[in-house]
């Protein structure tokens, strides 16, 4: 990266310290004795495995969660802070892991709720227009949230805090939706922000944005402190070795045998289902046995679309889609799922897994057959000994079969969720996004699991905006683009920059041609 | 003549009669705003009815039987408001509690007055009112609890649309959660609106206890209750339709009447099942387009909220 972020500057105290803060939760210690300081104008990295501890520290930070031992310094005075309202007065912005928004208001009614003062929405779409132009993250005031893609609902998270004009502002994996246009775009104003003396702490899992991101890193691991280090100056290896605490093997792929089409897309044309949505034009495509195919795409392209048209959430032409020779295209979720589809949807709470549900009940709700279900009555026991292997297998951090899927960390959801799909066996599977904000160890095993599984002969498709996970584990990559999906390339014709030009419509025959 | 007289009568009895259920409808719609559902707008109504009654009878005052009726409204919330809000208990059940208890608890206190005679509150405010020529009497019968009500939903509107206050109580409806992670004082804005639904209810119980028929007897609001929570799904949660939908229960109770005197006969039965079908078919055409339904229902509706540590 030829823009690598400006020192610090040096200041005497820290603006933020936080001295042996500990927190536990029934049987999980989530943070024992953390220590931790924040510079002005410093952009700091907070690293560390799935349920690791990261998003528990900076609740407390931002008063969400009452610490149970130590104490937070602000400009070198102990303050307490027993709410969000009393974070922001600091000077504490946070945009939270998982979307704090409600979807049925707009950006506008969103942002001034997320502001705690009193303006009223129509007062600040001006302010937000002018704040969102200022730092090139474009949103309409006046749109309902659930319109949004996940990438514009980000954007609106960070111009909430923006607009509140932050000393500290805490992001939780903000990257991990973003496509890496986006994360780029973000990180420019992240660099603006920090040169204007505003402190950040980054939590994220992508190593090599946090190498050329940040100033400072500490890494937790299991709730405790492993070491603080300058991540410009280790490798991401060594990063992840901290993170872990043992040497990771990267993913290995198996050498590639197509075997017969098990999925075939013939023309599928599906309109929008609201308003803001994407039309599908005539897309096709076939899918080999044994074969991993990446669609990429800029995320508002009609991924949307095209998930729930796979899935059975909306229905098309019967033949429009053909699960091995069998029409699927107007059979629903249940019944394409009995014939052998697997899908790995984009939100894990709400479409992949329900919070308010132990872990041995969300493992039934895909698993339709036996042992979990016999003669149309649900077997508990085989239910729990379903999830214990899938937190097994899957090294998934849970307080057991019975704990609810809310309580989770959002990667261990994400594994559980990945386990769960993987663990049926599907003769396709659909994933949207698999390692979205899951750890390096779980990202590559997650990647690894993918490979075996297509290995063991299932066709693969995956939906993502991270093309080097695509480059990874993709055989043939196709890019979704305005509701169009462009021929599927295999990857030894294509590069990095090729598909990154095609994913942002630039003409595909002298990207073919260069590569 | 006659028959303008007629016609004006008609418009009359159906606002007299739509009022309560406004009054009614109207608190319910702000608690289910903020997410709360309370089914025991009946038992409240009831206490409001019998307290309204009890202490205009014993002071003469009928301002001070309004003030006592949305008090007892208020008591009978505040004790569901402890109930979900603080000890999370099930809403629903809990509602439905309410309801059975205001029941039985109004027909007790209220058996001292039950059968006595009183003048209507707009016999009181104008005397002269039995010797007005029909016209005029006419208008007349509108008293100031009908324009209480359309001044309400004029204010309710306003505040749920235009106000900080009101969006944050719509934001506590659609996720406790998130409101919560923002800062918001969830539970603060809910006991707040399920107060105002508790006070609006006792109003609505004392217009008719006062106004409407003045009298009281056990059980004498009717189901009125229940068509008032009905109607707030009708209205989708929406001040201005919760008039449309009032004044069609109004007319209908009214037409009951009505249609006897123009010689046709319709079984009453049938006419009372008109709102109920009228409800379904609202929620049919709402439910079948998805965006309008997500738009229109709180998405936080009856869902207990835990703050986490
Ligand atoms: N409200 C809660 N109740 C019970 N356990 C919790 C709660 N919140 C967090 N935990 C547990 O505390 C541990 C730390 O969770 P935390 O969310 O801080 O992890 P994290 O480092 O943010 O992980 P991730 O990278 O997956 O987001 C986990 O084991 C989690 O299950
Ligand atoms: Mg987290």
């Amino acid at each position: 990266m030829p823009d690598s972020p400006p020192p610090p500057p040096q200041a005497a105290t820290p603006l933020l310290a936080v001295i042996g803060l500990s927190k536990r939760f029934g049987a999980v210690m989530a943070n024992a004795d953390v220590a931790l300081s924040v510079m002005k104008g410093e952009i700091h990295a907070l690293l560390g495995e799935n349920g690791a501890g990261k998003s528990t520290l900076v609740k407390m930070i931002y008063g969400l969660v009452e610490p149970d031992g130590g104490r937070i310094e602000w400009e070198g005075r102990e303050v307490r802070i027993p709410d969000p309202n009393a974070a922001r007065a600091l000077g504490i912005g946070m945009v939270f892991q998982h979307f704090s928004q409600f979807e049925t208001l707009t950006v506008a009614e969103n942002i001034a709720l997320g502001l705690g003062g009193r303006e009223m929405p129509d007062a600040l779409a001006p302010r937000i227009r002018e704040t969102a132009a200022r730092y090139g993250l474009a949103v309409d005031p006046n749109r309902h949230v659930f319109h949004l893609s996940v990438g514009e609902r980000q954007r609106v998270e960070i111009l909430r805090c923006l607009m509140q004009a932050p000393q500290l502002l805490i992001l939780d994996e903000p990257t991990s939706v973003l496509t890496p246009q986006e994360a780029q775009s973000l990180f420019t104003v992240l660099r603006r922000l920090a040169a204007e003396g505003c402190a950040i702490l980054y939590i994220g899992h992508k190593l090599e944005e946090i190498r050329t991101l940040c100033h400072t890193a500490t890494v937790l691991r299991a709730g405790r402190v492993a070491g603080t280090c300058d991540p410009r100056l280790v490798s991401p290896m060594e990063l992840a070795t901290m993170m872990v605490g043992s040497e990771l093997v990267q993913p290995r792929r198996r050498t590639h045998k197509p075997g017969r089409v098990v999925l075939t897309v013939n023309d599928l044309t599906l309109e929008p289902g609201d308003a803001h949505g994407i039309p599908l034009q005539g897309v096709r495509f076939e899918l080999r046995a044994g074969e991993i195919l990446g669609i990429a795409g800029v995320a508002g392209n009609g991924q949307k679309e095209l998930l729930a048209a796979l899935s059975g959430e909306r229905l098309s032409r019967p033949s429009a889609i053909r699960l091995g020779a069998e029409a699927i295209g107007a059979l629903g979720p249940v019944a394409r799922r009995r014939a052998g589809l697997g899908f790995i949807p984009e939100e894990r709470l709400g479409r992949g897994a329900v919070a308010e549900l132990s872990l041995a009940e969300n493992s039934m709700l895909t698993r339709l057959a036996s042992p979990v279900v016999a003669g149309g009555l649900v077997r508990r026991g085989a239910a729990r000994a379903l999830a214990k292997r899938l937190i097994e297998r899957f090294k998934v951090r849970a307080a057991g079969v019975g704990a609810s899927a809310g309580s989770l960390s959002g990667g261990n959801m994400q594994k559980f969720i990945v386990g769960r799909e993987l663990d049926a066996r599907p003769l396709v599977l659909l994933a949207a996004h698999p390692t979205w904000g899951v750890d390096v160890g779980a990202t590559i095993a997650i990647r690894q699991a993918l490979l075996d599984l297509a290995a063991a002969g299932a066709g693969i498709v995956v939906v993502s905006e991270d093309l080097a996970e695509l480059f990874e584990i993709a055989d043939r990559i196709a890019v979704l683009s305005s509701g169009r999906l462009g021929e599927a390339v295999a990857l030894s014709q294509l590069t990095l920059e090729a598909v990154g030009l095609q994913m942002t419509g630039h003409a595909t025959a002298e990207c073919l041609d260069a590569a | 003549m006659a028959e303008g007289v007629l016609i004006l009568s008609i418009v009359v009895a159906t606002l007299r009669a739509a009022t309560p259920l406004l009054l009614a409808g109207l608190g319910e719609l702000v608690a289910e705003r903020s997410g709360v559902l309370n089914l025991g707008v009946e038992g409240m109504m009831l206490m409001g009815a019998a307290a309204g009654f009890a202490v205009r009878a014993l002071s003469g005052n009928a301002v001070l039987g309004l003030m006592a009726a949305m008090l007892a409204g208020t008591a009978m919330a505040a004790v569901f408001a402890l109930l979900t809000l603080r000890l999370l208990a099930n809403q629903v059940a809990t509602g439905l509690a309410l309801t059975i208890f205001g029941i039985g608890l109004s027909a007790l206190t209220g058996l001292p007055w039950a059968g006595v005679p009183a003048p209507g509150l707009a016999a009181t405010i104008w005397p002269g009112l039995a010797h007005a020529p029909p016209a005029l009497q006419q208008v007349l019968l509108l008293d100031p609890l009908v324009w209480v009500a359309f001044a309400c939903v004029f204010a309710v509107d306003w505040f749920l649309r235009r106000t900080r206050a009101g969006l944050a109580l719509r934001a506590v409806g659609e996720s406790a959660e998130v409101a919560h992670a923002l800062g918001t004082k969830v539970l603060r804005i809910r006991l707040a609106a399920v107060l105002f639904g508790g006070a609006m209810a006792g109003l609505a119980g004392a217009d008719l206890s006062l106004a409407y028929t003045p009298m009281w007897a056990e059980n004498m609001t009717a189901g009125r209750g229940w068509i008032a929570l009905a109607l707030v799904v009708f209205a989708t949660w929406k001040p201005w339709r919760l008039v449309a939908g009032a004044l069609l229960f109004g007319f209908v109770t009214i037409a009951q009447f009505q249609a006897e005197a123009f010689g046709l006969s319709l079984s009453p039965d049938l006419l009372a099942t008109l709102p109920y079908l009228a409800t379904i078919v609202v929620l049919v055409l709402i439910s079948r387009d998805s965006t309008r339904l997500r738009l229109a229902a709180p998405a936080a509706l009856g869902k207990p909220f835990r703050p986490t540590d």
